[in-house]
């Protein structure tokens, strides 16, 4: 039973506190009567009697705390006070408290956010079964240039077929859908992918309704089935479960819905709303080529078969192929294989540390900067806190108290971090929609650790190197110090000023990442495309291929017909139609000859960007024409055999003759070269690249981008040229609708991103050091009041003192200025590869970001110097 | 009186246990029923007697109550528990073990 009256005893101490406190008076009182009753009856006076008990009792306070030592729940009772004491020392200084705790709240969110991206898109495991056995698997190009090259559908069949390390393989295509509309609702253009119907058991994934893909639907002889996301269903049919083996009409054609998928399934990204069997989707001849690099290809690896081995197995029978297609230079000679999260969210890894590494360095100078604030308070407070010492009040004490302050500072600054960190990602997610794995980014219980351990770490690190300046054996010093009205010892502000050279140091190295980065950014955004970006519109719009069959007349009428109209539209200047405009991406590329060249040697081959266009896209983009002309818009289907080339084309296969009238062999056709087009760049940040032309009106495809420019304002002819299109064909979504400059923002975002976010930290601890620059002087200002009068007095020079005050200042921006540049070069080092037409070393930037620091850093000196130097001595010294 | 002798580690509280397990008793009454049996050797300062005595009552070996004592006024009574029975009878047995073999090693000289 002494468990039970032990908690009893616990529960009483624990709830009773305040009447166990005055019970403990009673019974010391009671002895100390009986003791002074007991001297009386010896023969004692009653005031001898008393003394005699009271000395014999000793100190009774110290009896009494002694005694309450014993109780249970002391620990509690001590934290609680050093919290109170705490919370009313904060109090007593309110402006100093919500600035430190907004500085704590601002490094904190920060970090809690990235760290949050960080851990969801790059450290946890992707949300398969097993996912450490996913691999992405790719071809290794012959001629080297392409490492990680996409799969041609033949070699997929080859690997499958004869493989030894994959318990299963699957297959992956880019598709876009346009679903129709049904019941009043516009049809729509989405995203979608085409995959072997084992991707889902590959991944170990099942549908959360309805069912999976089986081997009989993944023939091209089959029903048309498809899966939905879950998104698309809630969406577009309201999450009835009625949907399930009803039609819903792709491009025009019936596909019965068979399964619904998971609320958190997003492969290959978050984009994808369709998927549907690729044996199906494909013609089958289509899916027999080895030399057509189109898909992507994901294995499981059997238990315990390494990725090398994986990838030496498929190497081999890729090798094989190769010998058996001598003929064909773009049959590839080996594999390749990375880990499926690495393949995921590879490109985005490096961006993503440097940000955290920003946001800690962030943090570090808030930590600095309320350690800065911390030490001032204590020098202010060095006499209450002398007297304490040789009241004797212990050491530890005093350092709890210190260590409790800024872990309420921390705890507050990281609770608000946390809000801070909460809408941070919210932004961060609606923003960035196409970042790998963006759905994966919650809050959950290791950021709370995480932030938890951040708060904890703030607290320790601000608490004790406040700490480091409370020393006590300098008693006696103290005790002087501040009972003369002399400045106070140089050696107290030695510290603050290396935490300030420090802070500047961090701000400098951000504030040059970020220049650089920023720089990197307008480089690219003001690189030369090669055609016209102002006032151009963009929208794509993909034919159903069931009524506009390619090859055949019917895109080709589509397109003429669509461009006249709109070509006659009142503002628009000129259209034109291409597979894709510059800056939109590498797209395809196509294996050619020139007929009038020797063969090319068995195994070389020759390849360049390929587009389809119509006449009329080089003059609606503003590509000039070097030479020749455009294509003629009279020659249609079998007739279109002209090929147009651009000046790098010309310049790279072409070098010593004249490119006109000769002509390209593509398949199995010749195209006679009719013009030369200047160069443009299929990415903002590549050089241009050779690029051959095909005319659209061959009738060969059957979607694109319509482009149109206008002298104004271009985007009011958005609607009256969708109207045209719904008018054509009522059923035909149209995607993407952006002008040049959308275009390009939207292609640019990741770089603008990275650089506008390291600007925003940059900018912060910028502010935050000259914070601490300004609160520092101010502080050595105020110290030395009396120090300045007795010199203003004596006949300096106010410009003197001026000089003398701005110069202690400005001596740690300084030396945090030297530091900074140097860790700088390490810094820049980090985040080359993110530059783009910018050297590491910019000179610009680092003379720009020594310029701003050592301006900011005067001018928060300027204040309290110009303060100093205009002291009234008379004032000065009477305050002693 | 000369200084008090510092009595061993831990033998206080056998000390309080054993006087406790004759009576209910408060404080004064127990510090002054051990100085008087101990022949005025053993002075039982209030500075380790009343932290023991709660740390006693915290442990559970006694309890205690508040009742009228023997002058009219209100006083704390404390009083042993079972489990301080318990413990008493180990620590009087630990105690006998202890002084014999002491009694033993001082007599062989």
């Amino acid at each position: 039973m002494r468990w039970f009256a032990q908690l009893r005893m616990r529960i009483q101490m624990l709830f009773m506190r305040g009447k166990a406190d005055s019970r403990l008076d009673d019974e010391l009182r009671f002895h100390l009567d009986r003791q002074i009753a007991e001297n009386v009856a010896a023969g004692m006076s009653a005031e001898e009697a008393r003394y005699a008990a009271l000395r014999a009792f000793g100190n009774p306070a110290l009896l009494r705390e002694q005694t309450r030592a014993t109780w249970s729940w002391t620990w509690l009772e001590l934290l609680l006070r050093d919290v109170r004491f705490g919370v009313r020392t904060l109090r007593r200084t309110p402006g100093f408290a919500i600035v430190a705790i907004l500085v704590m709240a601002l490094g904190i969110g920060a970090n809690v956010a990235l760290f949050t991206v960080v851990r969801s898109v790059l450290l946890k495991p992707l949300p398969f079964a097993e996912p450490e056995r996913l691999v992405a698997l790719y071809e290794q190009s012959a001629d080297g240039q392409f490492p990680f090259n996409v799969i041609a559908p033949g070699v997929f069949a080859e690997w499958k077929k004869q493989n030894r390390s994959f318990s299963d393989l699957a297959l992956i295509g880019d598709a876009e859908f346009s679903l129709s509309g049904a019941g009043g609702q516009l049809p729509e253009k989405m995203h979608g992918a085409t995959c072997t119907w084992n991707l889902l058991s590959t991944l170990g994934v099942q549908p959360a309704l309805g069912r999976n893909f089986t081997a009989a639907d993944d023939r091209h002889a089959a029903n048309a089935t498809v899966l939905m996301s879950w998104g698309l269903w809630k969406r577009r049919f309201g999450g009835n479960p009625a949907i399930l083996n009803q039609t819903i009409h792709l491009d025009g054609q019936a596909y019965t819905v068979i399964g619904i998928l998971p609320a958190w399934f997003a492969y290959p990204d978050a984009a994808t709303q369709l998927w549907t069997p690729v044996y199906h989707y494909e013609p089958a001849e289509y899916m027999e080529h080895i030399d057509n690099h189109q898909f992507d290809v994901i294995g499981r690896l059997k238990p315990g078969i390494t990725a090398a081995q994986a990838v030496a197995d498929l190497s081999v029978i890729t090798r094989r192929l190769h010998d058996q297609h001598l003929d064909n230079s773009f049959v590839s000679k080996a594999a390749n294989i990375r880990p499926l999260l690495e393949d995921m969210v590879g490109d985005i890894r490096r961006p993503l540390y440097i940000l955290l590494a920003a946001t800690g360095c962030v943090l570090l100078i808030a930590c600095l900067n309320v350690a800065n604030l911390l030490v001032a308070r204590a020098a202010a407070r060095r006499k209450e806190l002398a007297i304490r010492t040789a009241l004797g009040g212990g050491r530890l004490r005093l350092l709890r108290e210190r260590l409790m302050e800024s872990l309420l500072l921390s705890a507050a600054g990281g609770a608000l971090g946390l809000l801070l960190a909460y809408g941070a990602v919210r932004w961060l997610v609606s923003t960035r929609q196409g970042m790998s794995r963006v759905e994966a980014i919650a809050i959950d219980g290791a950021v709370a650790a995480f932030t938890v351990a951040l708060i904890v770490l703030c607290a320790l690190f601000a608490g004790f190197i406040s700490s480091l300046s409370a020393k006590g054996n300098q008693l006696l010093l103290s005790l002087q110090d501040s009972a003369r009205g002399s400045s106070t010892g140089r050696a107290h502000t030695a510290l603050r000023k290396s935490l300030l050279a420090a802070e500047v140091g961090l701000t400098v190295v951000l504030l040059i990442s970020a220049g650089l980065l920023l720089k990197s950014y307008q480089r690219l955004r003001s690189s030369d495309l090669g055609c016209a970006t102002e006032n151009v519109l963009t929208m794509r719009l993909g034919l159903p291929g069931a009524r506009y069959k390619t090859p055949g007349p019917a895109p080709v009428n589509f397109f003429e017909t669509l461009l006249g109209r709109v070509r006659a539209l009142p503002g628009v200047e000129a259209a034109g139609i291409v597979e894709a405009v510059p800056g939109q991406g590498y797209w395809q590329d196509e294996g050619f000859s020139v007929v009038e060249h020797p063969p090319l040697p068995q195994g070389k081959s020759q390849y360049a960007i390929f587009r389809w266009a119509d006449p009329g896209y080089f003059a609606a983009m503003g590509i000039p024409l070097l030479r020749g002309q455009t294509f003629d818009p009279s020659r249609k289907l079998d007739q279109a055999n002209q090929a147009i080339i651009n000046a790098a084309f010309a310049k790279q296969y072409f070098p010593n003759e004249d490119a006109l009238g000769k002509h390209l062999k593509n398949e199995k056709e010749d195209h006679e070269i009719v013009g030369i087009v200047g160069d443009t760049r299929y990415s903002l940040a590549k050089e241009p690249k050779p690029i051959q032309y095909y005319p659209l009106y061959a009738g060969k495809e059957n979607s694109g981008v319509l482009v149109f420019r206008s002298s104004r304002n271009v985007e009011q002819l958005a609607l009256p040229v969708q109207r045209i299109i719904q008018e054509m064909d009522h059923d035909l979504p149209v995607s993407d609708v952006l002008t040049m400059d959308q275009l390009l923002g939207k292609s640019t975002q990741d770089e603008s991103f990275n650089a506008t976010l390291l600007v925003a930290f940059a900018a912060l601890s910028l502010l935050l050091a000259a914070a601490g620059l300004f609160g520092v002087l101010s502080y050595i200002v105020a110290q030395r009041t009396g120090e300045i009068g007795i010199r203003i007095a004596l006949g300096a020079q106010r410009q003197q003192v001026l000089r003398q005050v701005l110069f202690d200042g400005l001596r740690p921006a300084l030396f945090g200025l030297g530091f900074g540049l140097a860790a700088s070069v390490g810094a820049a080092r980090l985040i080359r590869s993110m530059l783009y037409g910018t050297q590491a070393l910019d000179p610009a930037v680092f003379a720009a970001v020594s310029v701003t620091l050592l301006l900011v850093a005067a001018l928060a000196c300027l204040l309290p110097a110009w303060r100093g130097s205009q002291l009234d001595p008379v004032q000065a010294l009477r305050m002693e | 009186m000369g200084k008090p002798n510092d009595l061993v580690q831990g033998t206080l509280d056998l000390l309080i246990l054993k006087t406790v397990s004759l009576a209910d008793m408060h404080g004064w009454a127990i510090a002054k029923r051990i100085q008087q049996v101990s022949g005025e050797v053993l002075q039982v300062q209030q500075g380790s007697l009343y932290p023991a005595l709660h740390r006693l009552e915290q442990q559970g070996w006694i309890k205690a109550k508040w009742a009228e004592s023997e002058t009219g006024r209100q006083a704390k009574f404390y009083s042993l528990t079972a489990a301080g029975h318990a413990q008493l009878d180990k620590e009087t047995a630990n105690w006998n073990r202890l002084s014999a073999a002491i009694g033993l090693v001082m007599d062989e000289a």
